[in-house]
C-alpha cells in the first residue's frame, strides 16, 4: 500500500494530579468518545486497536485484559504494546500499511496517582543482579546523566532552570495542563536538591489522564476528515539496556529513531524543514539533550539558543508549545500521546491562544523514562 | 490478499524447557535467538528489527521487562518492540513481526519469546492472582486455577463430555512430548486415563495431570520479506494468515463454553490465507493446551470441529500424530507434554508448525503430508485468541 | 540442532551451588473505583446489589458500568437486583490463593444474578448452607449443580465496608 497514514481524530481528558472521581475505564471512555466524535466514526468502524500499558504502572498482571470495553473494542483485533506511545503509533501505521486495515485506534492513559510507592516501581526496572541491590532511588540515574551532559556540552543548570520556567509558563495557555505556573529560574535553582545536579523542580510531576487517537489510510482519511494530519515518518530505537555501557552525554536512542523517521519523511535539515516540536522533557536537561541529539541544535548550543528565545512558543523553533511533561504532567508512556495531541491541534490550526502561525510539519520525540534508553520519533504534517 | 511484502519464516530456535533454569532471562533469550539465526544462516547484523514477547513482568521480577531483555534478545541499537496479549503473546509475537515486514517497513525481523517463571517466589501463582479484577474479584482470595476449572466445568456440562475423554488430551500430549528434545524433566510420559483422572484434584474438574507446569524457557523465529527470503533459500515457509481478537474483560458476563474470540481470530487468518474449508486445508494444528480441555475448546473455536464434537473425534484418534485421515493436533506434545514457559510455549507451537511444514520435525513428524499448519494461543481472562498459519 | 539450557534442582539452592539475589517489590496501589463501582460498593454496604441498564440494548449489567461496552453509549439507570441467582458454573478448589493445598475445598462460582439480564454473572464463593465449610468434593457435587439457585449471606451491617466481601458467600437454597 503506497498510501500515507493520517490521524483523523484525537480525544483527551483533562490532565490532573489526582483523578479519584473516575475509574481508569471511565477516564479512557471519556477520551475515546471525544476521539470518535472528532473522527466522525463509531467504534464499529475501527479495524484494529492498540493500547499501551506496563503492568506495574497499573497494578494488574496482564493489563491487556482490561483494554477493550472502554474503547468499544469487544471482539475486535486488539493488542497491547508495552512501549512508549510513539512506538505504539508506529505499530498502528505498520498495521494500516499492510493493507489489511483502514482504521486503527491507539489508546494511552495514566493513573500514576494510584501508585503508592512509584520510586520502588522504578527501582524494580533496574537490573536485578548488578544494579538494584545497591539500593539507590533510581532517580540518581538522571543526576548522573545530567552531570555528564552539562559538563561535556557546556550547557548549565541555569539553562535547565530556563526549560522549566518556559514549559510551566507555556502550559498556562493549555487548558488541559496539570501544572501551569509562573515560576522563575531562581525558584528552580533553589528548589530541593534531589540527586546533584538534579533538583526537585527539574523533574516533571506526574499526572492522570487519557488520550485516544484515530488513524486511517489516506483515502479513507480524506473521505472522513476535513483536516487529516499525515504521519510522514516514524522511528524508534533501543540503545543498550545496560546503564554502565551507555554514553550518558548523548541520547543515542533518539538520534537513531530520528534518523529512521527523517529518512522516511525525506527530511535532510530538521531545523529548516520542521516547524515545531513536542519533545520529552521528563527532566529539564532532557529537553536540551534531546534537542541536540535529534539534530535540531549542535551539541552545546541548545542552552544559548534557549536563552535567546529560539525555542519559545513565539520563537523560531517552538519546543513544547503544550507545556511539555513539565507543564502538563508526566504520564509515563502516554506522555508522548499528549505531544501527538498538541501537534495535531497545531497542524489543524485549532490550538487557540497558543496557536503557532503557519505550521506545516511537526516533530514529536519520546523517551521511556528511567532507567531506559529507548524512545521514538514521529513526523506529522498537514500537507496534502 | 495482496501485501506490500509476503513474509517468510527462515529459522526457529528453542531452549530446553526447565522447572528452574540456571540461565538468566537474558541468557535464555540469547540462546533461542542465536539458534534461530543459525538455522536461518544469518547473523544479528542481518536483522532490521526485533520483536520481544514475555508474559507478566512479575515472573522475571523486572518492571518494564522488555527493556531489560533487549540485549539478550538482540535488540540493542535496533528498532525494538514488545507486544503483549498475556498467554497469547507467544503467537502474537509472530503477528507483530509479520506486520513489521508485510507493511514494507523492514526486510527482516527477529521475534523472541522469553519466560522465566521460576524467579517468582514462592510460586508464580501470586502473579496470576493479579490478573483478576482488583475491585470485584481479587478480594475473594482468587487463584488462577479457578477461572480454568469454571470454564472447564461449563464446557463439560454444556456438551456432556466425560472427564475421561478430556483426560485423553493429556494422555496424547504427554506421550507426544516424549519425542521433543526440549521437554521439561518429569512431565512427558505414557499415562493411562485412570492415572490422569485420579491424579490429585487441584480445582475440580481439573486434576494435576490435566494442567501444564511452571517452566523457564525461550524461543525465537527469524522472519523475512519475500525479496530477502528468495536470496537465502529456495524453499521458504510462508506466513499465509494471521488473526487475533480480544473479547470483553467482563468474563463473568460471557458463556465460557465456547471461545468466540478464537473463532474470530481464526476466521481472520483463514480469510487472509484464502482458506475456505479449514478441515481439509489445515494439515496439522498446534492449539493452545495449558489445560487438557483447552485443546478441545480451541479446536472447536478454530472451526476444525463442530461445537461439542472435538471430544468425540479425540476418542476416534482423529487428532493423533500418526492419523492418516484426521488432523494431528499438538504433535510437539504441547504445553502439557513439553512444558509451559508462557510466551515461549506459544512460540514453540509456531516453531513446531514451521518444522512440520518444512518436514524436519524428526520423530514428531506427522504421518500425513503437511503442506500447511496452524498454531494458536490463548490468553488474558478467557479472552484473547491469536492464530498464525504457515504453509509451503 | 542443539537445544541449550541447564536445569537446576532444589538441592542446588539449598546447598548454595548457585548464586541468586532476593528482592521484594513494594508494589502497592490505591485504585480509583470511579462512579459505577463506588455506587455498587455503597449498595453492598447497605445490603443491596445494584446493576445498571443500557437504554440502547436494554441489558441490565452487573458488575455495573457507566457505559455499555457493546453499544458504546452511556448506561442510564440504576437497577436494584435481588441478592440471589443461579450457578452458571462452579469449581471445587483444593488450592489456596498462594498455591498451597487446602485440606477442605472451597467453591468459587459464576452466579447469574436475579434481575439482571440473562448470562450476567459475578464471581463469588458458594458455602455449605449449614456448616459453611464443605467436607469434600462428593459433598459439594451432591448439593450443587449448574443451575442451582443460591442466595447471598451478608456480613452484619456494622462489619460491612463497601467491598465485594460484604457478601460473605452464597448458599444453595431450596426451590419453591
Ligand atoms: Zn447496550
Amino acid at each position: 500500500m503506497n498510501e500515507r497514514v493520517a490521524i483523523i481524530g484525537v480525544g483527551y481528558t483533562q490532565l490532573r494530579p489526582v483523578s479519584s472521581d473516575v475509574s481508569f475505564r471511565e477516564m479512557i471512555y471519556e477520551a475515546a468518545v471525544r476521539a470518535y466524535e472528532d473522527a466522525g466514526i463509531e467504534p464499529r468502524d475501527v479495524d484494529t486497536f492498540v493500547a499501551i500499558s506496563e503492568d506495574y504502572h497499573e497494578g494488574t498482571a496482564i493489563f491487556d485484559e482490561y483494554v477493550p470495553d472502554q474503547l468499544g473494542a469487544v471482539l475486535k483485533p486488539v493488542h497491547t504494546i508495552t512501549q512508549d506511545g510513539l512506538t505504539a503509533l508506529a505499530s498502528c501505521v505498520m498495521q494500516i500499511k499492510t493493507g489489511l486495515f483502514n482504521i486503527a485506534v491507539l489508546e494511552g492513559h495514566s493513573k500514576a496517582s494510584n501508585i503508592l510507592y512509584p520510586s520502588h516501581i522504578d527501582a524494580f526496572a533496574l537490573d536485578p543482579v548488578t544494579v538494584r541491590p545497591l539500593g539507590f532511588n533510581p532517580v540518581f540515574l538522571a543526576g548522573l546523566e545530567m552531570q555528564r551532559f552539562l559538563v561535556e556540552t557546556g550547557n548549565t543548570e541555569y539553562h535547565c532552570g530556563l526549560v522549566v520556567a518556559k514549559n510551566r509558563a507555556t502550559a498556562i495557555k493549555n487548558p488541559i495542563a496539570a501544572y501551569p505556573a509562573e515560576i522563575s529560574i531562581e525558584d528552580v535553582l533553589s528548589s530541593n536538591p534531589v540527586s546533584f545536579p538534579l533538583k526537585e523542580l527539574d523533574i516533571a510531576r506526574k499526572a492522570d489522564g487519557a488520550f485516544v487517537i484515530v488513524l486511517a489510510k489516506e483515502s479513507v482519511a480524506k473521505r472522513l476528515s476535513p483536516y487529516p494530519v499525515y504521519v510522514e515518518g516514524v522511528g524508534w530505537l533501543q540503545d543498550t539496556p545496560n546503564i554502565e555501557m551507555r554514553d550518558l552525554v548523548s541520547s543515542l536512542y533518539l538520534t537513531g529513531a530520528a534518523n529512521m523517521a527523517y529518512r522516511e519523511a525525506g527530511i535532510r535539515n530538521p531545523i529548516r524543514e520542521i516547524d515545531f516540536a513536542e519533545i520529552d522533557d521528563t527532566f529539564s536537561y532532557k529537553e536540551l539533550q534531546h534537542i541536540e541529539f535529534l539534530g535540531i541544535a549542535r551539541p552545546g548550543e541548545s542552552g544559548e539558543m534557549l536563552e535567546e528565545g529560539y525555542f519559545d512558543i513565539d520563537g523560531e523553533f517552538p519546543v513544547n508549545p503544550s507545556g511539555g511533561n513539565i507543564g502538563c504532567g508526566y504520564m509515563y508512556d502516554s506522555s508522548s500521546l499528549r505531544g501527538v495531541y498538541e501537534a495535531v491541534l497545531q497542524l489543524r490550526g485549532f490550538a487557540a491562544e497558543r496557536q503557532i502561525p503557519d505550521v506545516e510539519t511537526a516533530l514529536i520525540a519520546s523517551w521511556r523514562g528511567i532507567p531506559t534508553a529507548s524512545g521514538g520519533v514521529v513526523i506529522l504534517s498537514n500537507r496534502e | 490478499m495482496h501485501f506490500p511484502q509476503k513474509v517468510a519464516v527462515l529459522g526457529a530456535g528453542l531452549t530446553k524447557f526447565m522447572r528452574r533454569a540456571q540461565e538468566t532471562p537474558k541468557e535464555l533469550a540469547f540462546e533461542a535467538a542465536k539458534m534461530a539465526l543459525d538455522e536461518a544462516g544469518l547473523t544479528i547484523d542481518d536483522i532490521d528489527a526485533v520483536v520481544l514477547v514475555t508474559a507478566p513482568d512479575a515472573f522475571d521480577g523486572v518492571h518494564m521487562n522488555g527493556e531489560y531483555l533487549a540485549d539478550g534478545a538482540g535488540g540493542s541499537k535496533k528498532p525494538y518492540m514488545r507486544s503483549f496479549v498475556g498467554g497469547g503473546s507467544g503467537v502474537f509475537g509472530i503477528i507483530n513481526g509479520w506486520y513489521h515486514i508485510a507493511s514494507g517497513h523492514f526486510r527482516t525481523c527477529l521475534v523472541v519469546a522469553e519466560e522465566k517463571m521460576s524467579s517468582s517466589m514462592p510460586h508464580p501463582q501470586g502473579t496470576f492472582n493479579a490478573i483478576y479484577d482488583q475491585f470485584t474479584e481479587r478480594p475473594l482470595g482468587v487463584n488462577l486455577l479457578w477461572i480454568f476449572s469454571l470454564e472447564m466445568n461449563r464446557y463439560m456440562s454444556v456438551h456432556k463430555v466425560p472427564l475421561e475423554t478430556i483426560a485423553l488430551v493429556a494422555k496424547k500430549n504427554k506421550k507426544n512430548g516424549l519425542d521433543h528434545p526440549c521437554t521439561q524433566a518429569g512431565i512427558a510420559g505414557d499415562y493411562t486415563v485412570e492415572e490422569i483422572v485420579n491424579s490429585e484434584i487441584m480445582c475440580w474438574p481439573v486434576t494435576r495431570l490435566m494442567v501444564s507446569t511452571v517452566s523457564d524457557g525461550a524461543g525465537a523465529l527469524v522472519l523475512a520479506s519475500e525479496d530477502f527470503a528468495k536470496k537465502v533459500t529456495d524453499k521458504p515457509i510462508w506466513i499465509e494468515g494471521v488473526g487475533w481478537c480480544l473479547d470483553t474483560s467482563y468474563w463473568t458476563n460471557r458463556d465460557l463454553y465456547y471461545p468466540k474470540y478464537v473463532e474470530y481470530a481464526a476466521r481472520m487468518a483463514y480469510d487472509m490465507a484464502g482458506i475456505k474449508d479449514p478441515r481439509k486445508e489445515i494439515h496439522v494444528v498446534e492449539p493452545y493446551d495449558p489445560f487438557a480441555y483447552k485443546e478441545l475448546h480451541h479446536l472447536e473455536g478454530l472451526l476444525l470441529a463442530d461445537k461439542g464434537e472435538a471430544p468425540k473425534l479425540l476418542e476416534k484418534g482423529f487428532w493423533d500424530r500418526d492419523t492418516e485421515t484426521g488432523i494431528p493436533s499438538s504433535p510437539s506434545g504441547g504445553l502439557l507434554g513439553v512444558g509451559n514457559p508462557i510466551a515461549a510455549a506459544g512460540l514453540m507451537k509456531v516453531a513446531e508448525i514451521f518444522w512440520q511444514v518444512k518436514g524436519t520435525a524428526g520423530k514428531r513428524q506427522a504421518k500425513r503430508e503437511v503442506k500447511r499448519g496452524l498454531a494458536q494461543a490463548w490468553g488474558d481472562l478467557m479472552q484473547v485468541g491469536t492464530v498464525v498459519i504457515l504453509g509451503k | 540442532m542443539e537445544f541449550k539450557g541447564k536445569s537446576l534442582k532444589d538441592r542446588d539452592f539449598k546447598e548454595k551451588n548457585i548464586l541468586y539475589t532476593d528482592w521484594h517489590v513494594k508494589a502497592h496501589y490505591a485504585w480509583d473505583c470511579g462512579v459505577a463501582l463506588s455506587k455498587f460498593f455503597e449498595g453492598l454496604k447497605e445490603g443491596k446489589l445494584y446493576g445498571r441498564s443500557c437504554p440502547e440494548c436494554g441489558r441490565v449489567v452487573i458488575p455495573p458500568r457507566m457505559f455499555c461496552e457493546l453499544c458504546f453509549k452511556p448506561t442510564d439507570k440504576w437497577v436494584l437486583l435481588k441478592d440471589e441467582g443461579r450457578i452458571n458454573t462452579f469449581s471445587v478448589s483444593y488450592v489456596n490463593t498462594d498455591a498451597s493445598r487446602r485440606e477442605k475445598p472451597n467453591v468459587p462460582a459464576v452466579i447469574e444474578i436475579e434481575g439482571a439480564s440473562e448470562g450476567m454473572g459475578i464471581l463469588h464463593l458458594v458455602a455449605h448452607p449449614e456448616k459453611i465449610e464443605w467436607e469434600n468434593l462428593e459433598e459439594v457435587l451432591s448439593m450443587i449443580k449448574i443451575g442451582t439457585k443460591v442466595k447471598a449471606v451478608w456480613k452484619p451491617s456494622n462489619e460491612r465496608e463497601g467491598a465485594i466481601t460484604d457478601i460473605k458467600y452464597f448458599v444453595p437454597v431450596k426451590e419453591e
